[in-house]
C-alpha cells in the first residue's frame, strides 16, 4: 500500500515491537509511527508553516487523522498505558482543529462571499430589514413631528457642533452653502476615511446591541434617524428639501441601507433569542449571530463605499439632477445585487438537500 | 505546553465533544483566569502596537513637516492612515489572529487555550467575526462608560446613562454566570474557548527487559489495585524519583502482603505494573473493569 508509504526518514520506526511483553504496548507501537507522522503534519500547519509538509503527508493527512481516531477509540477499550492516552487524546484533538479549522483562504472565502454568501445572508434576514425599515421611518417621522410642534426639539436631539449653521430658522442662504460642493478634494480623504470608521462603529453597535433582545438597536435606529428627521424639517421649511435630499442621496441610499441591515442583522438575533421556535435556543442564537456576522461584514464593506461617496462625490459633485442619479443607481445597484446574487446556488443546494 | 500528567480525575470544566466521525474527545473549557489573562495580554499587544505605531507615524509626520511646502496629499494619506489602522487596532487584531491556523490570538496562545466550535464541527470565518463584532458591548462599551466615570466622577451620566451602565455590565459579566464561561460573543458565534495542551507520546513501559521470572504474581495479588492505581503506579514510574519508588514498592508489598525484599524497587515495580496492566487489561476485553481498589 504504497499511500501509507512513510515519508517522513525523522521519525524513527519503533524498537523491536515483539519485545513488548503487553499486547497493548504491541498494538501502539505498531502504530505510533502513523502517529508521529500526524504529529509533525499537524505542528507545521500550527506552525503557519504548510511548505514544510510533502505533498505525501498533506495526501495522507485525513487518513492519518481517521486512523489517530479509531486508533484512540481501540486504546480506550484495550489499554490502561495513561500517558499514550493522553498523548492521543491530544494529538486527535488537535488533528481535529486542523482538519476542521478555519481553512478557507482569506481569498476564497471573499469570492464566495461575494458570490452568494453575503446576498443570500441578506436575504434571509428580510423579516429583520423589514421591522428595522418601519422602525427608521418611524424614527425619522418622530424627529420631524417634534421639531415642527417646537423646534427647541431639535436642539436637544441635534448637538451644537454637529448642526454648524443648521438650525430652524437660520438663513435659507447659510443652509445652502452648507449643501454646496468643495473647490477641491483636498482634505476630503480624511474626511471620508473618518466617516466610515465613524458609521462602521455605529453599525457594529447595532448589531452587538441585538443581544439584547434588540431592543437597544431599535433605540439606536429610532434615534439616529429622529435626527435625520429633525434636519430634513429645517431644510424643507427653508425650501430647500430637494436639495438636501440630492444631498442627502450620494451617500445616503448606501449608507442608510448599511445602518437598515446592521440593525436588522441585530435584531435577528434579537428574535432568535426571544422566539427560538422549534430550535434549542442556544442554538437559534448562533444560527442567527453567524448569520448576522455575514451581514455585517458587508455593511462594513458598503459603509467604505458610503464613505467614499459622501467623502468624494457629494463633495464634488453639486447638480441636483446628478446628485439623485448617483444615489438612485447605487441604490438599484444594491437591491439588484441582493435580490439576484447566488439565487441559482441557495436553489441548487435546496434542491440537493430534498 | 510541557507533557501534561493525564489526570483521569474529573474536573467541572471537562466536557465531551463528539466529532462527526461520532469519536468522543475530551475537552476542557478554559478557565475564566485563563482567558482574562489572554486578554489582558492581548490588551497590552494591541497597546504597544498602537504606541509604537504613533511613535513612528510621528517621526514621519515631523520628518515631513520639518521639510518645509509640504506636499498636502502627503499628510492627508497620513491621517487616513492613522485612523485606518486605529479602526484595525480595535476590530482587526482579534479577527485575524483567530482566523488563523492556532485558532488564537497571542495572548491566548500562550495561556495555552484557543477557539472551537461549540458543535464540534467546521470553526468558520463567519464565527469568528461574529464572536469578535460582539466584543464591542462587553469590552469597548463598558470600558469607556467606565473610564467616564472614574475620570468624570459619572456626573454627566444621568439616569439613562446609569441604566445603560449597568445593563452593559452585565454582559460583561455574562462569562460568570454561565458554566461554559461563555460570554455573549461565544453565545451569539456558537463557539467556546478550550484548553489546547500539547501532550508527548512517552515510552511504552513493558520495553523494559522482562522480570517476570524473578517475580511472580498471583491472580489474587494483581485483584486488589484497579486501574487509578496502576496510573498512580505509571506516573510514579515515569517520574522515576528513587525515594517515591522506594515508598511505593513498600506499600505494595505491604498491601499484597510480600516481604520487602533489598532487591531493585523500579524493577519490581516494572513488574508489578506488567503484570497488574496486563491483568487488568485482559479483564477489560471481556468488559471486566476495575475502576479502582475500592470497587
Amino acid at each position: 500500500m504504497a499511500v501509507f508509504g512513510r515519508s517522513s526518514p525523522e521519525i524513527e520506526a519503533p524498537a523491536d515491537i515483539e519485545a513488548a511483553s503487553l499486547r497493548s504496548d504491541q498494538f501502539r507501537l505498531e502504530r505510533q509511527v502513523d502517529w508521529q507522522r500526524l504529529d509533525a503534519i499537524v505542528t507545521a500547519l500550527e506552525k503557519g508553516r504548510p511548505k514544510r509538509i510533502s505533498d505525501d503527508d498533506l495526501l495522507d493527512m485525513p487518513v492519518l487523522y481517521r486512523k489517530a481516531a479509531s486508533s484512540l477509540a481501540v486504546a480506550r477499550e484495550t489499554t490502561l498505558d495513561a500517558g499514550t492516552l493522553a498523548y492521543l487524546e491530544s494529538l486527535v484533538r488537535r488533528a481535529w482543529s486542523q482538519v476542521y479549522g478555519p481553512q478557507t483562504s482569506f481569498w476564497a472565502w471573499l469570492k464566495r462571499f461575494f458570490g452568494g454568501g453575503w446576498s443570500q445572508a441578506v436575504r434571509s434576514v428580510w423579516l429583520d430589514m423589514c421591522i428595522a425599515l418601519f422602525v427608521m421611518v418611524a424614527g425619522a417621522v418622530v424627529g420631524w413631528l417634534l421639531v415642527a410642534r417646537d423646534q427647541d426639539w431639535y436642539f436637544s436631539l441635534v448637538s451644537s457642533d454637529m448642526a454648524g449653521g443648521r438650525v430652524p430658522g437660520a438663513d435659507p442662504e447659510i443652509l445652502r452653502e452648507s449643501l454646496n460642493t468643495h473647490e477641491t478634494s483636498e482634505g476630503l480623504s480624511i474626511f471620508a476615511a473618518s466617516l466610515f470608521s465613524n458609521n462602521a462603529g455605529v453599525t457594529i453597535l447595532a448589531f452587538a446591541l441585538g443581544f439584547a433582545f434588540g431592543i437597544p438597536t431599535m433605540i439606536l435606529l429610532v434615534y439616529n434617524m429622529a435626527l435625520l428627521g429633525a434636519m430634513l424639517w429645517v431644510f424643507f421649511n427653508a425650501g430647500l428639501g430637494w436639495e438636501f435630499a440630492a444631498w442627502l442621496s450620494v451617500h445616503g441610499t448606501t449608507e442608510l441601507l448599511a445602518i437598515l441591515l446592521g440593525g436588522a442583522a441585530g435584531m435577528h438575533v434579537g428574535r432568535a433569542m426571544a422566539f427560538p421556535g422549534q430550535r434549542a435556543i442556544l442554538t437559534a442564537i448562533s444560527d442567527a449571530g453567524i448569520r448576522g456576522a455575514r451581514v455585517l461584514v458587508g455593511c462594513t464593506i458598503m459603509l467604505i463605499i458610503a464613505g467614499l461617496l459622501e467623502g468624494y462625490a457629494r463633495q464634488l459633485v453639486g447638480d441636483m439632477v446628478s446628485r439623485f442619479a448617483i444615489g438612485g443607481i447605487m441604490l438599484a445597484f444594491w437591491a439588484l445585487y441582493f435580490g439576484l446574487a447566488g439565487l441559482r446556488k441557495a436553489g441548487l443546494r435546496k434542491g440537493r438537500k430534498a | 505546553m510541557s507533557a501534561a500528567i493525564y489526570s483521569p480525575k474529573v474536573t467541572k470544566r471537562d466536557r465531551k465533544l463528539i466529532t462527526p466521525e461520532g469519536l468522543s474527545l475530551p475537552l476542557t473549557v478554559a478557565s475564566r483566569g485563563a482567558r482574562a489573562g489572554a486578554l489582558l495580554l492581548d490588551l497590552t499587544f494591541i497597546c504597544l502596537g498602537v504606541v509604537v505605531f504613533f511613535f513612528v507615524m510621528g517621526l514621519t509626520g515631523i520628518g515631513l513637516f520639518s521639510a518645509n511646502d509640504v506636499p498636502n496629499a502627503l499628510g492627508e494619506l497620513l491621517v487616513v492612515i492613522i485612523i485606518i489602522f486605529m479602526f484595525f487596532a480595535r476590530y482587526g487584531y482579534f479577527l485575524s489572529f483567530e482566523l488563523g491556523a492556532k485558532g488564537a490570538t497571542p495572548g491566548k496562545r500562550l495561556l495555552g487555550i484557543r477557539v472551537a466550535a461549540r458543535d464540534g464541527g467546521k470553526l468558520t470565518a463567519d464565527m469568528v467575526i461574529a464572536r469578535n463584532l460582539v466584543r464591542d458591548i462587553e469590552l469597548i462599551l463598558p470600558g469607556a462608560f467606565l473610564l467616564q466615570i472614574a475620570f468624570g466622577g459619572g456626573t454627566g451620566l444621568g439616569v439613562y446613562g446609569w441604566a445603560l451602565v449597568v445593563w452593559l455590565l452585565i454582559f460583561a459579566f455574562f462569562p460568570f454566570i454561565n458554566k461554559d464561561a461563555l460570554r455573549a460573543g461565544d453565545l451569539v458565534a456558537g463557539t467556546w474557548v478550550v484548553e489546547a495542551r500539547q501532550a508527548k507520546l512517552p515510552d511504552a513501559m513493558s520495553l523494559a527487559p522482562s522480570h517476570a521470572a524473578t517475580y511472580r504474581f498471583g491472580v489474587e495479588e494483581l485483584s486488589i489495585y484497579g486501574e487509578q492505581e496502576l496510573q498512580v503506579l505509571e506516573n510514579v514510574l515515569r517520574t522515576d524519583n528513587p525515594k517515591a519508588m522506594a515508598e511505593v514498592a513498600e506499600a505494595i508489598c505491604r498491601k499484597i502482603g510480600w516481604q520487602v525484599g533489598s532487591g531493585d524497587d523500579r524493577e519490581f515495580l516494572e513488574s508489578f505494573y506488567q503484570a497488574l496492566r496486563g491483568h487488568l487489561e485482559g479483564g477489560m476485553r471481556f468488559g471486566r473493569r476495575k475502576a479502582n481498589k475500592f470497587s
